[in-house]
């Protein structure tokens, strides 16, 4: 019998409409694999064993009454818990959110119910989506199965071990400096970051407002452009979301996986390609390079000066939004409170609320932010940031006069040991390098695997313009197509 | 420590006061600025919520369409300039009734801008600078319970009410007005009272103060003349028009104690209280806090469109204080007579009588007389006294037709503001209609010329004036309901006279 746990997206949602296998029995098959194999890799913090089922339930009656299923019907589906679901508990990976039960969908949940996927339960991720490990989760890390003792990636890196775990064939991510492409790139599984305001933000507990885009995860380049087609579009809830259609990116991924992409022009990062990543990653990305000029892309490099500040700026930013974001977590309305005993005022118990809710990360992020922001630094640091991410943005839509997409390697090394970078916090936002710009233009950038290094996945990242989101599924499917899907060891 | 007050012409002799105003508007808007919640005065505590005004995580704000059009109206009302583009910010501070211990307002960028007012003070005109409009989202409603003054400090518990929490919420900045010496005060309450027509007449806010719809901060400031502007306070709290004067008059006085006794004025905000009318310190804004404003990330930037707000401006309706002008001329009132009928309220309201089919003059006697006066007694608005324009002038019809005169009219407009019915009805079921049939009216003049023989001998030789006390007479016996006028016909054509 074949093993339903396996299988991609597109084959699971073919079996379930032609009823050779009903949405139960690869929900269970996967609720299955998940008690196998999460207690080693951990990359679930809830699993919803009954919402799942009776989600997948709904799809075999509707099956069986007749009605036409959408293309992802009766594919459970596994979602970072950054995402509102209603009713189903939503930490964001904190200590200060535990237990939180909301009362409302996220947009993309929403969609995703709609859509007849099936939600198997909440994904760990780094507290507040800051980290690039998955180690600053408040419970416990999620762990590589590729390498149990190494990290997943992060934020993400639950939503990325759920699928090389073969826990869940697609999930979803949130992308606000690379949390879905670096993770994407260090299990071997396609992680794809769409335009800024292509994916609806509400319901996703905001880190940094005009970074954050939540996007698919798959193992597959065109199991993604399924999942993003489902979530994308326009959200009137959100008023940064874009009134424009979903551009094609299932039908560009098909096109791409037929190899072939002649008159694709594509630019590789001259900054991204230097002595910042690991040589073994180099020779991968190197390679794939050579691929796709065989599958009749033309390869051209591309200097893009100002990359180089895009950390500082993103660092600046990125904390400055998360400062005022993360202020109504002081334990008033919801979540944890701590010391209200009857004798402490009302601003102490929001500070020890807010002390023991919140992790190191999260409180070092808040405190750049908040100084940042203040009176007399404003100019300095936040606002000079803002002129760097315009810099930024006219570094991408100079190049993008000159070609169709850029590539580089999406981080510059692979899935490092656990534990060895949570000291010196810098060393953790490398690992963002190559990701971070791409957030401060907007635009959209996929990871896709590209090869082994020492026996660890290496990630391939295309950037887009804005709106061509179907541009980088093409090329990532010619990719794919070329050097083949990466298959993680037997857990 | 008590201090002697000093009086106040000799402050406004010594000092020279600068006044500046903040008003917040509460938007009349069916929804909420960035949720669908309605915004309804009252409402059992926290049903008027969702996850956007409760700032539940992962919630986000959609600017409110009618929120933003109010606000231009408002701007192009008071001679402002609409911003081209502009972006709401965020205000950073921790307070429960701020669901997300941050506001979501305007900073750098209002929506409009460089304005004016021009309001009247004792029949000088005075022209109010209006530095910015901007647009900004209300807040919960904090109470704090078991403390002795109601204040934070010293409860044992606050409860908080979101209901009003993200309201639109309209700022009016007046830029800082010199130069009005003892007129201070009365320049203050003459802009607030302005405001709150112009702001009622767009009819977009409700303006009602004792609701909170419409709410002032003073800024008050003394300098000796020739020198440069003192430090300000900040007075808040002042919720109606007479407290808007009583604040900055007791801030005058208070400022010029301190200041002739050699100290120094203390930038702070201060309290106003309806009892006493003086203020007390609340924060001192040398600790004020940071706020840290940054662009709103999760709005887009506003781009009103130009043919947008060019259509706005041309749709605006006259403004009060020409409206009034005009009115006065039509009415034929003199401006102490004007004056008079703006005090008391009545300007709506005799317009509407005067629409009702009423003359201005018989209107404005009725308003400004016996319903003015019963107001008074009662304690309550002239507008609320409990007749309508259209009974006002029914009532007026009733006169003119002859089956009412000056006193009945009395008797039944005091049943119309019983609650009796309409001024007809209640002349018909109280019996009060003038006796205009002659036939009825001649045996009362024939019963009182037998009553009175030497009266009714003086006027056949002559003497005219003398009728008067059988038209008395007949009164008497007609309860009052004869038109006097047709007695006397009545009685001269009896006697020949």
């Amino acid at each position: 019998m074949t093993d339903l746990s396996k299988l991609t997206a597109v084959e699971i949602a073919g079996l379930v409409a032609s009823g050779e296998t009903s949405a139960v029995e690869v929900t269970q098959a996967h609720l299955d694999r998940i008690g196998a194999v999460d207690d080693r890799v951990h990359a679930f913090l809830h699993v919803d064993t009954e919402g799942a089922l009776t989600a997948a339930r709904a799809v075999d009656e509707r099956r069986a009454a007749g009605e036409e299923l959408g293309p992802l019907a009766g594919v459970p589906v596994a979602v970072k818990d950054v995402l509102t679901t209603k009713g189903v508990p939503t930490t964001v990976g904190s200590k200060i959110l535990e237990g939180w039960r909301p009362p409302y969908d996220s947009t993309i949940v929403e969609r995703l119910r709609a859509a007849g996927t099936v939600m198997l339960g909440k994904t760990n991720m780094d507290e507040f989506a800051m980290g690039s490990s998955t180690e600053y989760s408040a419970y416990g890390p999620t762990r590589n199965p590729w390498d149990l003792e190494r990290i997943p990636g992060g934020s993400g890196g639950g939503s990325a071990a759920a699928l090389a775990a073969y826990e869940a064939p697609l999930s979803i991510g949130s992308d606000t400096g690379g949390s879905i492409r670096q993770p994407g790139a260090v299990t071997g599984t396609v992680g794809a970051k769409p335009t800024y305001g292509g994916t609806s933000r509400y319901g996703l507990v905001a880190f940094s407002s005009s970074l954050d885009t939540p996007g698919p995860c798959a193992r597959t380049v065109l199991d993604a452009a399924l999942l993003h087609e489902v979530i994308g579009g326009h959200d009137p809830r959100d008023s940064t979301s874009i009134p424009a259609p979903v551009p094609d990116v299932v039908a560009a991924a098909r096109r791409g996986a037929t190899g072939d992409l002649t008159g694709v022009k594509l630019g590789v990062v001259t900054e991204f390609t230097g002595e910042g990543a690991e040589p073994g990653v180099m020779a991968a990305f190197r390679e794939s390079v050579e691929a796709l000029a065989k599958l009749g892309a033309e390869i051209v490099e591309i200097s893009c000066p100002h990359f180089k500040y895009a950390l500082p700026a993103y660092y600046l930013i990125a904390p400055s939004e998360c400062s005022s974001n993360l202020a109504r977590f002081d334990g008033v309305r919801f979540g944890l409170r701590v010391g209200d005993d009857g004798n402490r005022s009302l601003e102490e118990v929001m500070s020890l609320t807010r002390e023991a809710g919140f992790g190191p990360e999260v409180k070092r992020r808040i405190m750049i932010g908040t100084y940042a922001l203040s009176s007399g630094y404003y100019d300095a640091y936040y606002g000079q940031a803002q002129k760097v991410r315009t810099l930024i943005t006219r570094d991408f839509t100079s190049a993008f006069e000159q070609v169709d997409a850029l590539i580089s390697p999406t981080t510059p090394f692979v899935a490092f040991p656990i534990g060895s970078r949570t000291a010196d916090p810098y060393q953790m936002y490398l690992a963002d390098l190559f990701t971070i710009p791409t957030n401060l233009y907007g635009g959209p950038a996929i990871s896709v695997p590209c090869g082994l290094s020492d026996g660890l996945p290496v990630g391939f990242q295309i950037m887009a313009p804005t709106m061509a989101d179907d541009r980088m599924y093409r090329v990532a499917a010619a990719l794919e197509s070329a050097v083949g899907t990466l298959t993680p060891p037997t857990l | 420590m008590t201090t002697t007050l000093p009086a106040y012409d000799e402050v406004v002799a010594r000092f020279e006061p600068v006044i500046g105003l903040e008003t917040h508007v509460e938007l009349g808007t069916n929804t909420k600025m960035w949720c669908g919640c309605p915004t309804d005065f009252g409402g059992e505590p926290n049903t008027r919520v969702c996850p956007v005004c409760l700032g539940l995580p992962g919630s986000l704000p959609v600017a409110n369409k009618a929120a933003i059009e109010a606000t231009i109206r408002i701007g192009l009302a008071l001679n402002c300039s609409i911003a081209e583009w502009c972006r709401f910010a965020r205000k950073n501070y921790f307070y429960p009734d701020m669901p997300k211990n941050f506001q979501i307002s305007q900073y750098d960028e209002p929506l409009c801008f460089d304005g004016y007012l021009d309001v009247e003070v004792n029949g000088e005109m005075v022209r109010i600078g209006i530095e910015r409009v901007h647009l900004e989202e209300d807040t919960g409603k904090t109470l704090h319970v078991g403390g002795a003054t109601g204040r934070i400090h010293g409860a044992t518990e606050s409860l908080v009410d979101y209901n009003r929490a993200g309201i639109p919420l309209v700022e009016i900045v007046t830029k800082p007005i010199p130069g009005t010496g003892a007129l201070a005060p009365e320049v203050a309450r003459a802009y607030v009272a302005e405001l709150r027509d112009v702001i009622r007449s767009l009819g977009v806010s409700d303006v009602r103060m004792e609701e909170g719809s419409l709410r002032c901060d003073v800024n008050t400031s003394l300098n000796r003349p020739g020198e440069e502007w003192g430090t300000r306070t900040e007075t808040k709290n002042v919720n109606s028009l007479r407290s808007v004067e009583r604040a900055v008059r007791s801030e005058m006085l208070r400022q010029a104690s301190v200041l002739e006794a050699g100290g120094r004025i203390t930038q702070e905000t201060r309290h106003f209280h309806e009892d006493t009318g003086d203020t007390t310190s609340g924060r001192s804004k040398e600790t004020a806090t940071d706020y840290r404003y940054f662009p709103e990330p999760d709005l887009v930037p506003l781009a009103p469109d130009t043919a947008w707000v060019a259509e706005l401006k041309a749709a605006l309706p006259e403004l009060p204080r020409l409206r009034r002008k005009r009115i006065q001329q039509d009415w034929g009132l003199s401006d102490l007579d004007m004056q008079s009928v703006v005090n008391a309220g009545a300007v709506e309201l005799i317009e509407a009588t005067v629409a009702a089919g009423a003359t201005p003059a018989a209107a404005r006697k009725w308003w400004l007389g016996e319903l003015s006066r019963r107001a008074n007694e009662t304690g309550v608005e002239l507008a609320d006294v409990g007749a309508t324009p259209a009974q006002v002038a029914e009532l007026q019809g009733l006169v003119d037709a002859g089956k009412l005169n000056d006193k009945l009219a009395r008797t039944v407009l005091e049943g119309v503001v019983a609650g009796e019915g309409s001024p007809t009805e209640i002349m018909t079921n109280r019996n009060l209609e003038v006796v205009s049939d002659t036939g009825a009216l001649t045996a009362a003049v024939d019963e009182a010329i037998a009553a009175n023989p030497d009266v009714a001998d003086k006027i056949r030789s002559g003497k005219v004036a003398a009728a008067g006390a059988l038209v008395g007479a007949v009164m008497k016996t007609t309860r009052g309901q004869a038109d006097a006028k047709t007695v006397r016909e009545l009685i001269l054509a009896r006697l020949g006279a």
